[in-house]
C-alpha cells in the first residue's frame, strides 16, 4: 500500500514539475515566471517540460557570477526543504531517483544493494558537491565565463531529461552535439545500467543534492521514529532497507532517503515516520511484555 | 570523521524550539536575502534559457 503511495507520489510529482507538454513537442522549454522558483529534487531546468529551476544548476549559476557571491536564494530552497523533508524529498520527489527505482525492478541481474568498497564510495558524493558544484564552478573557466562543472560534466538528469529530449526535437542542437555529449551519454548510460543492478547508485555514491539533504536529515521535520525498547533487534528492517542501513542507523543516518520499505517490515512496528520524531501511533505493547504476559510501568521503563 | 560517519551535531533543538523550525525560518530568511539582491533574476535568466552545458554542447 504505502509502496504504491510512494510510487504515486513520485510519478504524480515528476509529472507535474515537467508537465509542459508543448516543449516536448516542439523542442523548446518553458520560459515563464514559475522558474524563479526551484524544485526540490534533481530536475534539469533544460528539460524541454520543466516548470521550475533546478536547485543545483541554480546554485552553480549564482557561483558562475563575477566576483562572489553568497548564493543565499538556493541556500533558502536547501534550508527549507531540508529542514523540513530532508532525504525524503530522494525518495519521494526526485525524478531521476524514480527513474533509478523504476530500472531495479527490472529483473535482469543479481540485485546487490551496495556497491564493492561501498564505505569509501559513499563519500564521492561529498567529493562531487566540492569538487564540481563548489570548488569547479568557482574557479573554472572557459574563455571569459566560469563554467558549471557539475551540469558540463556529470549530471546525469540534464542527458537524460534535458539533451535527449531536445536533441530528439530540434535539428539544429542534433548538429551541434560532439564530444561532451557522448561523454554525458556514456555517463548516463553507465549509472542507468548500474541502477538495475544496484540500488540508486547516483543517490548513494554521486549525486551533490543528497549530500546537502543528508546534512539536515538528522533534525528534519520528517523523521523515521525507532522505538528502542520495542525492538527485539531480528534484523527484518535491515534486512527490508533498499540501503542495507541497520535498525540504528535508519533514524539518524544521511542516507536514508525515507522510503518507509523499514517501516512496513518491522513485525513489531516499532518504526515510525512521523513528524520531528514524536509518534502519532499508539505504543505496542513492548516485546518483553509480550514475552512474560506482564506489563511494563512506564517507571519502571525509565530505570 | 565521526561528522561525517553519523551527522551527528548538537542539532536536535536549539533553545525552546526544535531544529527544524530554526532551519526553516532560516531558509525563509535567505529566500528574503536572496530575493534582496537580486537573485532571483540571475536564476530566472539561467533557467529559461537552454543550458548548453547541461546538455552536453557548450
Amino acid at each position: 500500500m504505502m509502496k504504491k503511495l510512494r510510487r504515486m507520489v513520485q510519478i504524480a510529482f515528476t509529472i507535474a514539475t515537467n508537465g509542459y507538454a508543448y516543449g516536448f513537442l516542439h523542442g523548446k522549454i518553458y520560459q515563464g515566471s514559475l522558474k524563479y522558483a526551484c524544485v526540490p529534487g534533481l530536475n534539469c531546468y533544460s528539460c524541454p517540460g520543466a516548470i521550475g529551476s533546478c536547485p543545483l544548476g541554480a546554485l552553480q549559476a549564482l557561483f558562475n557570477q563575477q566576483g562572489f557571491q553568497v548564493p543565499f536564494a538556493v541556500l533558502g530552497v536547501f534550508f527549507l526543504f531540508g529542514s523540513l523533508l530532508g532525504r525524503f524529498v530522494c525518495g519521494w520527489l526526485c525524478p531521476f531517483g524514480l527513474v533509478q527505482d523504476l530500472l531495479y525492478k527490472i529483473p535482469l541481474f543479481s540485485k546487490r544493494k551496495r556497491l564493492p568498497f561501498h564505505q569509501q564510495l559513499k563519500f564521492g558524493k561529498y567529493i562531487s558537491l566540492a569538487l564540481f558544484v563548489g570548488l569547479g564552478s568557482m574557479f573554472l573557466w572557459k574563455g571569459f565565463a566560469k563554467v558549471p562543472a557539475f551540469c558540463k560534466y556529470l549530471c546525469p538528469s540534464g542527458t537524460l531529461l534535458g539533451a535527449v529530449p531536445l536533441l530528439a526535437a530540434n535539428p539544429l542542437l542534433r548538429s551541434q552535439a560532439g564530444g561532451l555529449f557522448f561523454w554525458k551519454l556514456s555517463l548516463l548510460f553507465t549509472i542507468l545500467i548500474l541502477s538495475v543492478k544496484v540500488y540508486r547508485p547516483f543517490c548513494q555514491y554521486l549525486c551533490p543534492l543528497g549530500a546537502i539533504y543528508g546534512w539536515f536529515n538528522r533534525f528534519s521535520l520528517v523523521q523515521v521514529h525507532w522505538e528502542e525498547e520495542s525492538c527485539i533487534m531480528c534484523r527484518t528492517c535491515e534486512k527490508a532497507c533498499p540501503l542495507a542501513l541497520s535498525v540504528k542507523e535508519i533514524s539518524t543516518s544521511p542516507e536514508c532517503i525515507r522510503c518507509k520499505k523499514c517501516i512496513e517490515a518491522c513485525p513489531e512496528k516499532c518504526l515510525h515516520l512521523t513528524l520531528s520524531g514524536k509518534s502519532s501511533a499508539s505504543k505496542p505493547q513492548t516485546s518483553f511484555a509480550k514475552c512474560t504476559g506482564q506489563e511494563i510501568k512506564s517507571g519502571d521503563k525509565e530505570r | 570523521m565521526h561528522f561525517w560517519k553519523t551527522c551527528k551535531l548538537p542539532l536536535k533543538r536549539f533553545g525552546k524550539l526544535p531544529a527544524w523550525l530554526w532551519g526553516t525560518v532560516l531558509g525563509l530568511f535567505f529566500l528574503v536575502l536572496g530575493s534582496f539582491y537580486g537573485q532571483f533574476d540571475v536564476l530566472w535568466r539561467k533557467a529559461v534559457m537552454i543550458c548548453m552545458e547541461c546538455i552536453g554542447i557548450g
